[in-house]
């Protein structure tokens, strides 16, 4: 019954957690922050899901497969939004107007001046 | 015009809440499921109106995310494990397809 109940919370949490990342991919202004928020949808959304379905059904298949399932997320998820992010950055795409700094572009520019040689 | 905008949005998401949890009679799991899925709609709408195409690449890659949790929701709720195994390669795929967006996006080769 506790076990029930702990497994129940970790799905609400996940499906609120998903449900709040993709209104943040809805209503912020730029890819950037759209690429944030959605990160939070995978890392606390799906993942603490799949560990909800992972208490209930115990030390099954069906349980390590869940359990497969969130290493593989934490593993492969981060690496897909930073080739997004440089990507992104590289093809030119503009940041907001609201933005204040853009550090990556500031540092890519000191290199192409010579300042000092690439590893 | 900010706050009608804001008022609206709520609305909507009140209305939908209210069919989907008071009105819509079906186990728990099941509303669950079409919590995810009224996300994966939001999220189409950004696939099919991105200013950018990183926007549909990232929008593409949630929504294999927001799959698979519904993915694991089906398995709970049918009691079959088997779901869980078409989760994996949707993340395993998924996970291809949008390395493979990066790497055109930003204008290389995929053999590079």
């Amino acid at each position: 019954m506790i076990r029930h109940t702990i497994g129940m919370a970790f799905i609400w949490v996940g499906i609120l957690f998903d449900f709040l990342g993709v209104l943040g991919l809805l209503r912020l202004p730029d890819v950037y922050n759209r690429l944030q928020a959605a990160t939070k949808c995978v890392t606390f959304g799906s993942a603490g899901l799949l560990f909800g379905v992972f208490i209930l059904k115990g030390f099954s298949s069906f349980g390590f497969k869940a359990l497969l399932g969130i290493a593989f997320i934490f593993l492969t998820s981060p690496i897909a939004a930073h080739a997004i992010a440089r990507a992104s950055h590289r093809s030119r795409i503009p940041l907001c107007p609201e933005s204040v700094v853009d550090l990556y572009e500031a540092d890519h520019e000191l290199k192409e001046e010579g300042g000092h040689a690439a590893p | 015009m900010r706050v009608a905008r804001w008022l609206a949005g709520a609305l909507i998401l009140g209305v939908l809440a209210y069919l989907n949890f008071f009105v819509f009679e079906a186990p728990l799991l099941i509303k669950l499921i079409n919590v995810s899925l009224f996300s994966a709609l939001f999220v189409l709408y950004r696939v099919i109106r991105g200013p950018s195409p990183a926007d549909r690449i990232i929008a593409v890659d949630i929504l294999g995310v927001l799959i698979i949790g519904v993915l694991a929701l089906l398995g709970l709720f049918y009691d079959q494990g088997f779901f869980m195994d078409i989760a994996l390669i949707w993340a395993l795929l998924s996970f291809v397809a949008s390395l493979a967006f990066a790497k055109v996006l930003e204008g290389r080769r995929l053999d590079d």
